[in-house]
């Protein structure tokens, strides 16, 4: 019986505590730095698209939400040629920048993509691509990869010993 | 004060307790909300508050399915009978002196009788819904609704001793100089108690029990049926709020303001404690609540009678 009148007695002084909603419209709630949101597509310092088109976000997505196609350009760099992401079937698991080698694709803290229209939850790659390089400044995967491209050659890369040569006989 | 004309008085009390009982749809949802740290229904119209009709104009325009299976004349007078039933005790409860419908010398027995014929409604409905849950919870309201009554009534009959009368305004009159609350203190806690399983509130609401039983006897009914279950159930809460005001602490009665004004504050003041309770304890179990009525309660209520008898007998 007592333990009943002060059950009710700790609900009624309830009445002066805080109250824990946050009211959404008008008071946005704090979102972590990794929040897992919008997924965006990065560049490197130099402007350069971060993506290398490797199809690992494609494959390790658990929904299938992404699509693309893989093309290079006249300095066989590899890129995306269209790259299309349906946030309407998007989970926001985050396996996708996990998966990614090159840092390209990167959640965002944004989640108001609300649309009346199912269609418009299709991004194309220039609603992904955003201007800067995202959460990993300074890196560039092309300065520091082994590949060879064009403006850049064996043994040029960051970092990168010069290529042996194979034939010489000298140690 | 005049008397107002009966039918002025009819309209206008059943104006104002139907959509007080509708009012308190928002009222616990924000006190319920109030009391778990959140907000409640703060969106539509100023704090919320054209929820009420919002919820009014859903429930009106819902289908109202009567099942296949169903005992198809009493399902549908079922939740009538608890309107009709609550609605007509409100005739003797008198709100202020005047404003009152049917001043009856057996007040109080007229409030109990229909008491007890509401609990027909819940049968009924358990029984007309020809489903397991329903009649579980129809089973459950007759028994724990027949044996809180036994001691809802023995535990009035202190206040009846003192007073002299089953009227309510000579109840009511006779608190002057004392509220009943002082000398019938245990008559008030028993009948508080009863009153809360006679409302069907938790956390006597063994008869909804959404936990075990879906909802109990109105598992089956939608649309306006519901409504009226629901909208009876908010009845009874305002009844017995009005009954413990009226019996335990003086009514009308007191200073500086309007007396209907006093009336109206005490009742609000039951009401939140009501939707407090519900806030804060959690459901008996059925044995429990059985036990808790014929072994603790009952006896209660007769030692209560006892002493009140005795007393008035050695003081006069």
């Amino acid at each position: 019986m007592r333990s009943l009148i002060r059950t009710i007695w700790n609900v009624l002084l309830h009445t002066f505590h805080k109250r824990v909603t946050i009211q959404y419209p008008e008071e946005k709630p704090y979102l972590a730095p990794r929040t897992r949101g919008r997924i965006i597509l990065s560049r490197d310092p130099d402007g350069g698209e971060r993506c290398v088109a490797c199809y690992l976000c494609a494959v390790v997505c658990p929904v299938d939400c992404i699509a693309l196609q893989a093309t290079e350009d006249e300095n066989e760099r590899r890129y995306p040629e269209f790259f299309r992401i349906n946030f309407s079937r998007c989970i926001f698991c985050g396996y996708c920048e996990d998966a990614c080698p090159t840092y390209a694709i990167q959640l965002t803290p944004d989640f108001e993509m609300g649309e009346y229209n199912r269609q418009n939850l299709v991004y194309e790659k220039e609603d992904l691509l955003i201007d800067g390089p995202g959460k990993y400044p300074g890196y560039n995967y092309w300065r520091v990869c082994g590949e060879q491209i064009g403006g850049k050659d064996k043994g040029e890369a960051e970092n990168e010993a010069p290529p042996v040569d194979l034939r010489s006989l000298l140690p | 004060m005049t008397s107002p004309h009966p039918i002025a008085a009819i309209a206008g009390i059943l104006i104002v307790v139907l959509s007080l009982s509708a009012m308190l749809i928002w009222v616990e949802r924000r006190l319920l909300a109030l009391w778990q740290d959140r907000y409640g229904p703060n969106r539509v119209g100023p704090f919320g508050l054209l929820q009420v009709v919002a919820d009014m104009i859903k429930i009106f325009t819902k289908e109202d399915w009567i099942p296949p299976f169903a005992d198809k004349v009493v399902f549908v007078i079922a939740p009538m009978i608890v309107m009709v039933t609550v609605l007509l005790s409100f005739a003797v409860v008198p709100f202020a002196p005047g404003i009152i419908v049917a001043d009856l010398n057996i007040a109080l027995l007229f409030f109990l009788g229909m008491s007890s014929l509401g609990v027909y409604s819940i049968v009924l409905a358990g029984w007309a819904s020809d489903s397991k849950y329903s009649l579980l919870g129809g089973l459950r309201a007759a028994a724990q609704m027949i044996s809180y009554e036994v001691f809802m009534s023995l535990s009035l009959m202190g206040v009846v001793l003192l007073a002299g009368s089953f009227s309510l305004t000579a109840i009511v009159e006779a608190q002057k100089r004392l509220w009943f609350v002082v000398p019938q203190f245990l008559g008030f806690t028993l009948f508080l108690i009863a009153g809360v399983a006679e409302a069907r509130r938790l956390p006597f609401d063994l008869p909804e029990a959404e936990a075990e039983l879906v909802a109990g006897f109105h598992s089956e009914y939608s649309g306006m049926k519901f409504g009226m279950f629901f909208v009876g159930e908010y009845l009874g809460l305002i009844l017995i709020s009005s009954m413990i005001t009226v019996l335990f602490f003086g009514g009308w009665l007191g200073p500086w303001l309007p007396p209907i004004v006093w009336f109206a504050i005490k009742m609000f003041a039951f009401i939140c404690f009501f939707i407090l309770l519900r806030a804060s304890l959690p459901r008996l179990r059925f044995d429990q609540l059985m036990s808790w009525g014929w072994k603790a309660m009952l006896p209660l209520a007769l030692v209560n009678l006892l002493l009140t008898g005795a007393v008035v007998l050695a003081w006069k």
